[in-house]
């Protein structure tokens, strides 16, 4: 087959194409988006499987769980804190094992990019117990999908694909080999997926004697590798992913001075690493998100009689994402000579809402309205609108996780802010804001929800949304909000006077109320006329 | 063989659309490549920045090591010296001098473009001039991507092939102006 360019989540989107895929769900999050992007334009073209954006990442969980129980391949694809909304079917899907193969792919984002945390998956995948994979490059990840679901179905499991950001939006070419075919409907028996606390008890049994043979699998994959160097015994590496690329980056003119162990599948391999601290006196350990291997080697008292390197001790950093000058600088290698700018004082230029975005008159009303009370605190949520904590609109005070604008403003209006506000977009509103509001409603608490409903998923490029327009509005009463506190609104220059009055209005309202600034995203305006003017 | 490029400029200037050009040049020719490119929020209106490897041989890192990278090519001025710091003693800067204006504390052009100076070998060209002779302003990329051709490890007609294929979907009139803005920017770096 003739090599193709892709990015690191495409490679594994084909991956799992090739591996016979059945249904995929997501939903979007940097720096994960891709994967679904991809699969969905590839079903369009197919039409042989499924793939669809869900609501949010629980739910999309439990799609794949479904299609894994109807003994059909099913891919999940999502961020690293997507997981954590995910949480809860994941650890579960471990104890009901998987039927179909059930591989779930998670992008973690060291230096945070476009996240609030750098969590590292591979310990969620250690807490479900269950085998995951981290490929280094593309044509891994392409490979690695595909043995993913292999091993979810030899040893009924779930296994996770871990991913970060370097490699996930890195480009490169790779090489596919023929797809195979989708498994046929065969049901999962009811005694193993039914978590009552007696097939519980027995499943979770079954999950904890699997893992002497995924050890087994870990220790014998071909896609870990072992070099011993005879001739230098004094410092071996293990590194893991992309951190490998960076330690063969620093020493691609003299390769043959290493021990190393390259590290692509857990459990940890731990065959391999005995071998390799047995070989030698101090060990690195590079490994891109949390101190995972490193930690787990030197546990508590460390390992006897020799001296384990990496984040913990101080060679690496503890936080942000590894580069190759960092490993250099941890491989005690001399710093290549750079450039400097010396006195030139350089601008930051951090990103910003678009010119003409809804949210930009949103903000001013809402900052407008807000000017008589000092008193005042805004919650926000996670979208483009989180860009209105910088200048010249500094209009918010939180950016905690998906939905929590809202439960924060019941919290802080029970505790006396007055007034409280939450601000959330549409499409973060149907992955977890209409819980809160349910709550807020049933308690009729005085706040104001504002939601912002530009009819997109804007930051991730413009996926669709679940909740907007006229079927938002029913969406809100639905959940007990009165008709008459749910005010509709059009954020645009020449309404700012019409906005202030009407937020004004809903802020003086003891009581839940919810205003819903509604207009298209600009980006999405543009994106509809230029295709117009090509049609 | 080997050529690795810092590209850089402000979201929505176009840099993946180079960098789709001279990836697809790079398959073509059998070299190996890496580009690690930034999505998401980054791409608001902020700085963006691809780290784009070419080789005849295994690539490792996704990342160029800071004082490395052969080239440094930038769609804005300011730009190029955010990336500084990445670029080798040998290596040459391409970039525009037309500046992109969207902060308050954009520094004096004339000192920013005397810092690019510093560096033995630079282009610096009017890519918005230039891309408005061609046809569209936006065409700046294009205009870059020709300024840097002379001094790509890559084939000019792979590149212009590429770039038809890139502008095919929007109408022969828009391919015809890239090409124009590509020929014009390469023009001007070769009388420098």
């Amino acid at each position: 087959m003739k090599y193709e360019i892709l990015l690191g989540d495409e490679a594994v989107a084909l991956g799992a194409v090739h591996a016979g895929l059945s249904a995929a769900y997501s939903y979007p999050g940097t720096p994960a988006s891709e994967i679904m992007e991809f699969l969905i334009k590839a079903s369009k073209r197919e039409r042989s499987f499924k793939a669809s954006w869900s609501v949010n990442e629980k739910v999309a969980y439990e799609e794949a769980l479904g299609v894994s129980f109807a003994g059909k391949r099913a891919l999940v694809s999502m961020k690293h804190v997507g997981l954590n909304v995910a949480a809860d079917p994941f650890m579960n899907s471990a104890i009901t094992g998987a039927n179909g193969g059930l591989v779930v792919v998670v992008a973690d984002d060291p230096s945070m990019h476009s996240s609030q945390n750098e969590q590292d998956s591979r310990f969620y995948a250690q807490f479900a117990q269950i085998f995951c994979f981290e490929p280094s490059h593309h044509q891994e990840a392409y490979e690695m999908t595909r043995a993913a679901f292999d091993v979810s179905e030899n040893l009924g499991i779930p296994v996770m694909v871990r991913l970060v950001t370097r490699l996930s939006h890195s480009r490169s070419r790779i090489k596919a080999r023929p797809p195979r075919k989708q498994n046929p409907l065969s049901y999962g028996l009811g005694k193993d997926w039914t978590l009552l606390p007696v097939n519980a008890r027995r499943r979770f049994k079954v999950l904890t004697e699997k893992q002497a043979e995924l050890l087994r699998l870990s220790n014998e994959s071909e896609f870990n590798s072992l070099e011993l160097n005879d001739s230098d015994q004094s410092l071996g590496i293990i590194s893991s992913g992309i951190a490998y690329n960076y330690v063969l980056e620093n020493y691609k003119s003299e390769p043959s001075r290493l021990s190393l162990l390259k590290i692509t599948t857990y459990p940890l391999p731990e065959a391999l690493i005995a071998r390799l601290i047995n070989h030698v006196e101090t060990i690195l350990v590079v490994e891109e998100g949390y101190p995972f291997i490193e930690q787990s080697l030197k546990g508590v008292f460390g390992v006897k009689g020799k001296e384990i390197r990496g984040k913990l001790s101080g060679h690496l950093p503890l936080t942000g994402e590894l580069s190759p000058e960092v490993v250099r600088q941890g491989l005690g290698m001399k710093a290549l000579p750079k450039r400097q700018l010396e006195d030139f004082k350089l601008a930051s230029r951090p990103p910003q809402l678009c010119s003409g975005c809804p949210h930009a008159d949103t903000y001013e009303a809402l900052n407008k309205a807000l000017e008589s009370y000092p008193q005042a605190n805004v919650f926000s949520d996670i979208g483009c609108y989180t860009l209105g904590a910088f200048p010249p609109y500094n209009a918010i005070a939180s950016c905690v996780c998906m939905g929590a604008s809202i439960g924060m403003a019941k919290g802080g209006a029970e505790a006396g802010v007055y007034p409280s506000v939450a601000v959330i977009g549409d499409s973060t509103f149907a992955h977890s804001g209409l819980t809160p509001l349910l709550d807020a409603a049933e308690a009729n608490t005085n706040m104001t929800v504002i939601i912002l409903d530009n009819a997109v998923v804007a930051m991730t490029g413009g996926q669709p949304t679940f909740a907007t327009g006229e079927k938002l509005v029913r969406m809100v009463e639905g959940l007990g909000v009165a008709r008459e506190h749910i005010r509709i609104i059009e954020p645009l220059p020449k309404n700012f006077e019409k906005n202030v009055q009407v937020i004004k209005e809903e802020l003086e309202h003891k009581g839940l109320s919810v205003v819903i600034a509604s207009r298209e995203c600009i980006q999405e305006v543009r994106k509809r006329k230029k295709k117009e003017e090509l049609d | 063989m080997k050529q690795d490029i810092i590209l850089a400029g402000v979201g929505g200037q176009g840099i993946l659309s180079i960098a789709f050009v001279i990836d697809n040049a790079a398959l073509k020719e059998g070299l190996s490549f890496k580009q690690a490119e930034v999505h998401g929020m980054s791409q608001r209106g902020g700085a963006v920045q691809s780290h784009l490897r070419l080789s005849s041989r295994q690539i490792y890192s996704d990342l160029i090591p800071r004082g490395e990278a052969d080239m440094l090519l930038s769609v804005e001025p300011l730009e190029t010296l955010r990336y500084f710091d990445y670029l080798s003693p040998q290596g040459i800067v391409v970039t525009s001098s037309t500046p992109y204006m969207n902060i308050q504390d954009y520094p004096e052009l004339d000192a920013v473009l005397k810092k690019i100076r510093s560096v033995e070998k630079c282009v610096i060209v009017d890519s918005e001039k230039l891309a408005k002779e061609a046809g569209s302003s936006r065409a700046q990329n294009m205009v870059m991507l020709g300024a840097a051709s002379p001094f790509l490890m890559l084939k000019r007609e792979n590149l212009i092939e590429f770039i038809r294929v890139l502008f095919q979907p929007r109408g022969e009139k828009i391919v015809e102006i890239n090409l124009r803005a590509f020929e014009l920017g390469s023009d001007a770096a070769k009388k420098l």
